[in-house]
């Protein structure tokens, strides 16, 4: 991109630019009339526009050569590759706009907003708006994306049994996930709100947002932990399970309930972000008209559901649909805790099989448009709120 | 509601506790089984642990490597992969990830907010519409890409890749923040003779600050707990692997030396848990600043 710039470099001596004076270019046009002086300033100028892009390529080049590389240790090749890659996306902007400013005026301003803007399109076209077309042409091929097949993989993972049982098991996920997310949250808030405690709960309710998905996944599986009759457990849930008296299970592949047992980390790990949100959402609510309730008569119920809900409602649709897309993708948590064996395969774990294990690129596509699909209609709310609002 | 009975407060309180207790008890508990020894962990539970007991060995082992038998050595004892080399790379690959697309997205919304050009609607459209395109759909044409172009294992690739996913949402959340500045701000600095790209650095950057740091810690967390994009584009190239990768590793490899795998998780959970500590207010800030986002 860099290397590409200096086409558009015409050196304009004319040009004024809105509030600054080039007191060089003034002085200069006073002092020296010659022609031939004027076009030697002018060179330089020119030729500046031109080394300098390809100075900075260079470097740039040499940068990333050095770190391909890999022969230097770890440490310092961490800090080369920090201060490469953040001061070359520096150096790109500063030195786009630096060359956007040699050109006309009239250019200058016509230009000037895609170097504010250009680099974010790009990149946005590179990596969601061409792979999605291209995810969606290759779904209409065979595995190797050598031959035209129609709808063939999109009747594949709509009939197959293991996208059948993703399927069903992803609506769990949205159902039981989203559902005990945002009730759980809502109750987090409204008891924390009573509670001389609030901010120190809030804390700890909050803190497996920082956890990452493979953490949690051994977190749980440490709690899933499964050892035979007679031994001392080790798993909390099955010393839990057996003090009761019960008897020791292997939760992780105890069919159908499995799923229900790794829906449970999505639960530990969203409650927290619902529960920030919704707990804003709660304190938002007008003491008035809690007042005005309870004047009427209104039991707490009354008022939590004739009044409280209805208030926070766009923030419960808010959280919801957040955590159902999270639901909807979900893959981490299946990929590390059962791999999506015993029953438990989801889209996305199913989508990363078909793809990186089966290497069938056309059935791994169709189960990605399937997952785009089932986004569509947050897609469209989305456009439809920023629509609403004066902004733009 | 100072009113209420003691009787409600206590039950209140007690709820409360309980669900908190629910919530914390899970990472209590890989917290201490982190700093017992082999056996205790394999052979009793975590909550028979006793102070006299804990030791640091665990972390030795993970971040040193594992010490195994070798006879073919001098020494008689091997060491395996570590996490301290895993430690550097999500570290190298946070960081650009992180900043990049900050200072990109910064850029763009600077543009879309204070510009005018033919195409700025659509545009951002097209931003808004990206915001919940599932990022699956997305790898293997990106994967593709970078093996024509020699990128794959690359940090590169993966720095641009986070970009490219982090993208929307950076350039939703700061427009919000940057077009809801105060126009005279701009009007002054205009009439003072500076540029769009003074103006830029020197007012908008300072005074967008908590945005920034918002959406910094989203795509902190996001990028160091990301095992997906790791995998597809770092592969499985062991001096470049990320912490996530490596623990992924260990529980299929070693899933059931539990005194390494706690202290392994809470490796990868250490800097997370710090950013998130310090940086908390901020951070739910950026939540609540972007809640319209799917």
């Amino acid at each position: 991109m860099v290397a590409l710039l200096p086409v558009y470099v015409v050196w304009n001596p004319d040009r004024t630019r809105k509030g600054e004076i080039d007191m060089e270019q003034v002085r200069e046009r006073e002092q020296s009339t010659g022609v031939v002086q004027w076009i030697a300033a002018n060179l330089a100028r020119l030729l500046i526009s031109l080394i300098v892009p390809v100075v900075t390529f260079v470097v740039m080049w040499q940068g990333f050569v050095f770190l391909r590389g890999g022969a230097a240790p770890k440490p310092v090749v961490a800090t080369v590759a920090i201060i490469w890659g953040v001061g070359g996306v520096a150096a790109l902007f500063v030195l786009s706009n630096w060359l956007v400013e040699q050109l006309p005026l009239k250019w200058t301003a016509a230009l000037r907003p895609f170097v504010f803007v250009g680099p974010a399109m790009v990149i946005l076209t590179w990596y969601l708006v061409l792979p999605t077309l291209r995810t969606f042409y290759f779904s209409f091929f065979n595995a190797q994306s050598t031959k035209f097949v129609g709808l063939e993989n999109y009747i594949f993972a709509l009939t197959d049994s293991a996208m059948l049982e993703s399927f069903r098991n992803n609506l769990i996920w949205l159902v039981v996930g989203t559902g005990l997310s945002v009730v759980f949250g809502l109750l987090i808030a409204i008891l924390a709100d009573r509670s001389r405690f609030e901010v120190i709960a809030k804390s700890l309710i909050f803190l497996p947002m920082a956890i990452s998905f493979v953490g949690a996944g051994v977190i749980w599986r440490f709690i899933y932990f499964y050892k035979p009759v007679g031994a001392e457990q080790i798993g909390l849930l099955n010393a839990f399970v057996v003090s009761l008296g019960g008897q020791p299970q292997a939760w992780l592949t105890l069919r159908p309930w499995n799923t229900l047992f790794l829906v449970a980390i999505m639960i530990w790990l969203n409650t927290g972000y619902a529960m920030v949100l919704l707990s804003a959402a709660l304190k938002g609510v007008p003491a008035e008209l809690l007042e005005a309730g309870r004047i009427d008569g209104a039991n707490e119920a009354q008022i939590f559901f004739g009044i409280i809900i209805p208030y926070i409602q766009g923030t419960i649709v808010t959280v919801a649909t957040t955590i159902l897309i999270g639901c909807l993708k979900i893959f981490d948590i299946v990929f590390v805790m059962t791999n999506g064996n015993y029953g438990t395969e989801v889209m996305a774990s199913q989508f990363y099989k078909q793809m990186f294990k089966f290497q069938n690129f056309g059935r791994g596509g169709a189960v990605a448009i399937i997952l785009l699909i089932a986004v569509i209609p947050v897609m469209i709310y989305n456009l439809r709120q920023f629509r609403e609002r004066e902004a733009f | 509601m100072g009113r209420k009975t003691s009787l409600s407060g206590i039950l209140v309180n007690g709820a409360l506790l309980l669900i908190v207790l629910i919530w914390t008890v899970p990472t209590l508990g890989l917290l201490v089984s982190s700093f017992r020894g082999q056996e205790a962990v394999r052979d009793t539970g975590w909550w028979t642990a006793k102070p006299a007991e804990l030791t640091l060995s665990n972390y030795d082992q993970v971040l040193g490597g594992k010490e195994y038998a070798d006879p073919t050595l001098p020494g008689g004892v091997a060491k395996g992969e570590n996490m301290s080399n895993a430690f550097l790379n999500s570290l190298t690959v946070t960081v650009p990830s992180t900043v990049i697309p900050i200072l990109i997205a910064a850029f763009a919304a600077y543009g879309f907010a204070w510009m005018k050009f033919p195409g700025r609607k659509v545009l951002f459209v097209i931003v808004v519409a990206l915001l919940v395109v599932p990022l699956q759909i997305a790898l293997i044409p990106i994967l593709r890409d970078y093996m024509q172009l020699n990128l794959t294992g690359t940090f590169l690739a993966i720095w641009l890749a986070h970009t490219g996913f982090g993208l929307p949402l950076a350039t939703y959340l700061l427009f919000n923040y940057i077009s809801s500045l105060p126009r005279d701000i701009l009007e002054s600095a205009f009439i003072d003779g500076a540029s769009h790209f003074t103006i830029f650095l020197r007012l908008i950057l300072p005074l967008s600050v908590p945005a920034l740091a918002s959406f910094a810690i989203f795509q902190f967390l996001w990028v160091w707990n990301d095992l997906l994009v790791a995998l597809v584009f770092i592969g499985s190239r062991p001096e470049v692997a990320v912490l996530t990768q490596r623990l992924q590793d260990m529980t299929g490899s070693r899933g059931q030396d539990w005194h390494l795998l706690t202290a392994g998780a809470f490796v990868t959970m250490a800097v997370p848990l710090l950013v998130f500590f310090a940086l908390q207010r901020y951070f739910v800030r950026g939540l609540l600043a972007g809640s319209v986002k799917g």
